[in-house]
């Protein structure tokens, strides 16, 4: 479903992506992990170009997202994207942050938007909140929101960028827990986390990546029970 | 009048025997007040007028600014630097006397407004770069990552935030311009400062006169500012 080829990516004279190849099916949730400046996140990021690439073709079903003349806004509706501080929208109430994108993008009435918006809301867990402003949320309820108004504009893939980094220990679980429910119907998933408890028990496939190199995948027993990139065993070993 | 005459004496230090000078000069502020309410309200014009026109063009230069088209941003930096850097008060003159005889007729009234609303708009400018500039990255990258485009993230999104954000600069600027309109007395327009200027120079009431100026000006930033805090309070979302 997703084909990256040779993604390259430099930040001046910084290269900090140093040729990606990888294959992520559908329906399948990739873990990607490794230690901070790898480049994990800037390899997400450039995945629905909020990040542009010097080198190298992703592609969507098919359809090229990195060619020049790509409709990058259409495509970016097919992909949800779930960033570690949150950023909600914080003059709108969580409602509002759900509501807004389906109405104003996909044109949706304001009454089907609020009953899809309610019932996301309820899935994860808030259907009690849609009249706060994100400012009386607390963390995990904030990322919460931000889950719900990603799904709100029905996408094919999530993408989800360290989305536990920022909340205090306690929420964390929460998070987690809305994102394995997401995961068990079949949503398409790469996540960039360093929660290993996650990766294991949720993942397909865990990439560990290293100084903008994919160093090493495979399923999670593979990747952290036997681990054989030496840098791989190194970082697990730091971190387990 | 007892508090007149005791704050006076307690600021200025006047002896007793002047009191009968500064009863003179009090009679003199209020036998003027007509014309004092008709200078402050030709100030209240000038000042609306010219907010009207800085914020148009303070927008336009302050996104302008901010534009990829190189072309735009170059204009945008030339007027607000031009304006910005040199003082209002030799604007005023260069266009009423200069510029715009040029180009059209203009009363010292339409001079006035025009020489303070471009004055106006390049600090308007700044403050609207500002403004857009403090709302966190995040805001325009979650807004674009759900497929707006940037126009729209910055209608929906940006704008709304950074509006909240300009308010007090907005404010502060607004407040400025109307004191700086005392300026454009030097080009006859009979605004409140040259209402002070006309009954000091019948009347040699310095203190008394000047000091009515300064009452009535006072009265109008105060309103402005009150107006300020009550649009920021409005504008809270919690």
């Amino acid at each position: 479903m997703i084909v990256v080829k040779n993604l390259h990516k430099s930040f001046s004279q910084l290269e900090v992506l140093k040729g990606i190849d990888c294959h992520i099916h559908k329906k399948e949730v990739v873990c990607v992990i490794g230690p901070s400046g790898s480049g994990k996140s800037t390899f997400l990021r450039c995945i629905n170009r909020l990040e542009e690439a010097q080198q190298g073709k992703i592609f969507i079903d098919g359809e090229e997202v990195t060619a020049p003349n790509a409709d990058i806004n259409r495509i970016r509706q097919e992909m949800g994207m779930v960033f570690q501080l949150f950023n909600l929208f914080p003059h709108k109430t969580t409602l509002e942050n759900v509501t807004l994108a389906p109405i104003k993008i996909k044109k949706m009435r304001k009454d089907e938007a609020n009953d899809i918006a309610i019932g996301l809301l309820r899935k994860v867990g808030l259907g009690d909140k849609d009249h706060v402003f994100p400012s009386q949320l607390s963390g995990g309820q904030k990322q919460r929101v931000a889950i719900a108004r990603a799904l709100a504009m029905q996408p094919k893939v999530m993408l989800f960028d360290e989305p536990t980094s920022s909340l205090d220990p306690e929420m964390v679980g929460e998070v987690l827990e809305v994102m394995k429910d997401l995961a068990h119907e079949g949503m398409t998933m790469i996540v960039v986390t360093h929660e290993m408890g996650f990766a294991r028990e949720v993942g397909h496939r865990v990439f560990f990546m290293d100084e903008g190199i994919l160093m090493e995948q495979g399923t999670p027993s593979q990747i952290f029970d036997h681990p054989q990139n030496p840098r791989t065993q190194s970082f697990l070993s730091k971190v387990l | 009048m007892n508090f007149g005459f005791a704050a006076a004496e307690l600021m200025f230090g006047l002896s007793i025997i002047d009191k009968l000078q500064d009863i003179y000069g009090l009679q003199v502020v209020i036998n003027n007040l007509p014309n004092f309410a008709k200078g402050a309200w030709l100030t209240l014009e000038i000042t609306v007028f010219s907010i009207v026109i800085g914020m148009i063009l303070g927008v336009i230069a302050g996104l302008g600014r901010m534009s990829n088209i190189k072309l735009v941003s170059f204009i945008s930096v030339i007027y607000i630097d031009f304006f910005r850097g040199t003082p209002l008060f030799v604007q005023i003159l260069l266009l009423y006397f200069g510029i715009i005889p040029l180009l059209f007729d203009a009363t010292a009234i339409q001079s006035a407004i025009i020489a303070c609303g471009l004055n106006s708009g390049a600090y308007v400018a700044e403050i609207v770069r500002a403004g857009i500039q403090a709302v966190d990255k995040g805001q325009m990258e979650a807004a674009r990552s759900l497929g707006m485009t940037h126009t729209q993230a910055m209608i929906h999104i940006v704008f709304p935030q950074a509006f909240k954000i300009v308010i007090p600069p907005l404010i502060n600027e607004f407040i400025m311009l109307l004191k700086d309109t005392s300026l454009v007395s030097a080009i006859s327009v009979p605004e409140l400062t040259h209402t002070g200027k006309m009954l000091y120079a019948s009347t040699y009431q310095a203190v008394w006169v000047w000091s009515a100026v300064c009452v009535f000006y006072f009265v109008m930033t105060k309103a402005l500012s009150i107006l300020g805090d009550w649009a920021e309070r409005r504008l809270a979302t919690e």
